[in-house]
């Protein structure tokens, strides 16, 4: 079950603006490269598999794409 | 809606010959040029304030009042004025497309006397701190078409050359508050660098008259269907005015998008082809955000728009100003009666400079989020968006704006930080937050009805007066669950025990209130010592010896 409370404790507007600050002068290539290492490396700090898919499936969904591969 | 009043011409004394110099000259007659004005003459100090026109605001400008800038105007006898003239809202909802992504309660709880926010015209505002004015007509000298012409500082004053109708004069202060508004003539005669980040988005705001059945919320919407990859945003003002601000992107040709056939093709994509809709008043902009690096420039005096400026999501530009008179004039009054140094001036610039970047970061997240300059930003955008249907911690991170609200002093050196932990409650630097009282013949009414104006003790009871014994002779305010007879305090009555409660009090509580009803200090019983230091350190006395009460 991912998180329903306010895991950003109310900072959630900082928390997005170092998201943007860490792109700031990147190409789109360099954005793209810089997200995928982000996500390997917060994947990792989440650790848990299970809600890693969950989290997995919730971003799949809101892209209006096809279904992922079943959580397993 | 009455047509634009225009105010008289009247040749100053200085004209025939008159002299002296004067304790505060303010430049600029807008909301928190007339909010300056009136708070110095409510602690007596005599104010000229010059315009160099002789009207209010035209086309509605700031519209949306926040409740702290309602309480100041309380203070100050304006307060019920602007509110039973207001529209009354505390209720936001964000869409995206048609669907209803966030909807925001600016204040849930009861117990409070003001709203979160009333919407106001700024002429109407204005007006209503004009004929508030008059009723200082020993204190305050309204000067209209006086323009300021030039500006000379000493060592211990300002000399101003004023242009008038009949010829120009010179006028002496002791200080002047530049309240000139974006544009400010004063920072551009000083030569005063102002910088900040400027927004390539240009954005449509009409304002129209109609008769719709909007409900009384601000809404706003991302990539609307009616006005297609923008935003839009929507606020009902009073006399049937609504407020639609239109984000036209960086392209857009300011000139052709403020024609009225350019325009009604929007509103009526928002409001219907039904609905008959007459145009108020319309303008194209780009916005900025920036300040002056310092407020305060030997006399001279910097507040509002002249010393900061920001976008209009967030209601923080004309909330902004307010509260920056509010945090100024009674460190002048003090200065000027020699009750402070000349050094709390400074502490305004620390204070408000800290709200202003508060403001400026506020709005600045509020404008990258709506109008995403790179790839990457969008993506990130569009993803909160996609995502805040359904996960709540998206809703979060949507920014529609985020509206004016308070700003803690909690850093300036004028407050004392707890000496012991005092969990909730009232940390120093922050507002006073309201509470309903009775008062002791059980008349209903308002904890900050008897805050601010003065420093105050403000002490909670149990079932016996505290003993304030030694304590600060300052004006004291006794809250407790039922009356008492305490001498030389006002008693209140706090029966549900909601005051005790937003104020983490038990008996014995204190707090020094500062005149602009912020916490200077509070102590978990009367401690007369403490106070003495704390009240010493909120005149800019800090290393002030400590004068032990007798």
């Amino acid at each position: 079950m991912l998180r329903q409370d306010d895991g950003f404790h109310g900072r959630g507007d900082d928390v997005y603006g170092a998201l943007l600050s860490a792109h700031e002068g990147l190409s789109d290539d360099e954005s793209a490269a810089l997200n995928a290492r982000l996500v390997l490396i917060l994947a990792h700090e989440v650790g848990d598999v299970a809600r890693l898919r969950e989290a997995l499936a919730l971003a799949r969904r809101s892209l209006g794409a096809a279904p992922g591969p079943a959580p397993g | 809606m009455s047509p634009t009043p225009r105010f008289p011409y009247v040749p100053p004394p200085e004209l025939a010959g008159a002299t002296g110099r004067r304790p505060v000259v303010v430049i600029g007659s807008g909301p928190v040029g007339l909010t300056c004005a009136i708070d110095l003459a409510t602690r007596g100090v005599p104010v000229v304030v010059l315009d160099d026109d002789d009207t209010v605001a035209t086309g509605s400008r700031a519209i949306c009042w926040a409740k702290r800038t309602l309480e100041i105007w309380d203070r100050l006898g304006v307060g019920s004025r602007m509110v039973e003239t207001g529209v009354t809202w505390s209720v936001g909802r964000v869409f995206h497309r048609d669907r209803e992504l966030y909807r925001f309660d600016l204040l849930p709880e009861s117990g409070h006397r003001r709203p979160a926010f009333v919407n106001l015209q700024q002429y109407y505002v204005e007006r209503f701190l004009i004929e508030r004015a008059a009723a200082f007509p020993d204190l305050i000298d309204l000067r209209w078409r006086n323009e300021v012409a030039g500006l000379t500082q000493s060592r211990d004053g300002v000399r101003l050359e004023v242009t008038t109708p009949d010829g120009p004069y010179a006028l002496e202060a002791a200080w002047v508050i530049a309240a000139d508004g974006a544009r400010s003539p004063t920072r551009t005669r000083m030569g005063l660098p102002f910088e900040g980040q400027r927004f390539e988005e240009r954005f449509l705001i009409a304002d129209v008259r109609m008769k719709a059945d909007f409900p009384t919320e601000r809404l706003f919407w991302f990539e609307p269907t009616f006005h297609a990859g923008q935003s839009a945003l929507l606020h009902r003002q009073p006399d049937d005015v609504f407020r639609i601000d239109f984000q036209l992107g960086p392209d857009a040709d300011p000139e052709r998008e403020r024609q009225p056939e350019r325009v009604m093709p929007r509103v009526r994509a928002i409001v219907g082809a039904g609905t008959p809709v007459e145009l108020a008043w319309c303008s194209v902009y780009a916005f900025r955000c920036a300040r002056l690096e310092r407020f305060v420039h030997g006399r001279v005096v910097f507040v509002g728009d002249s010393a900061h400026v920001v976008s209009p999501f967030g209601a923080r530009g004309g909330n902004g100003g307010v509260q920056d008179a509010d945090n100024l004039c009674w460190k002048l009054a003090l200065v000027l009666a020699g009750e402070a140094p000349e050094g709390l001036i400074d502490s305004y610039d620390v204070e408000r400079g800290h709200g202003a970047d508060e403001n400026i970061l506020n709005s600045s997240r509020t404008t990258a989020f709506m109008t995403p300059k790179t790839r990457v930003e969008r993506l990130f955008r569009d993803g909160v968006l996609a995502l805040a249907a359904e996960a709540p911690f998206a809703r979060r991170l949507l920014n529609a704006g985020r509206l004016s609200r308070p700003c803690s002093l909690a850093g300036s050196p004028l407050q004392t930080p707890d000496g012991v932990p005092m969990p909730g409650g009232v940390a120093p630097g922050s507002a006073c937050p309201d509470a309903p009282v009775r008062d002791g013949a059980g008349r209903p009414g308002w904890l900050l009805d008897h805050l601010g104006g003065a420093f105050t003790l403000l002490v909670f009871a149990g079932e016996a007066c505290p003993d304030l014994a030694g304590c600060a002779d300052l004006p004291r305010v006794v809250v407790g669950p039922r009356p008492l007879d305490c001498p030389g305090a006002t008693m209140l009555v706090d029966p549900d025990g909601v005051a005790a409660a937003r104020y983490g009090a038990g008996p014995g509580t204190t707090y020094l209130i500062r005149p602009d009803a912020h916490v200077a200090a509070r102590f978990p019983a009367p401690d007369p010592a403490g106070l003495a230091r704390s009240l010493a350190r909120a005149h800019g006395r800090a290393d002030a010896p400590v004068r032990e009460a007798a």
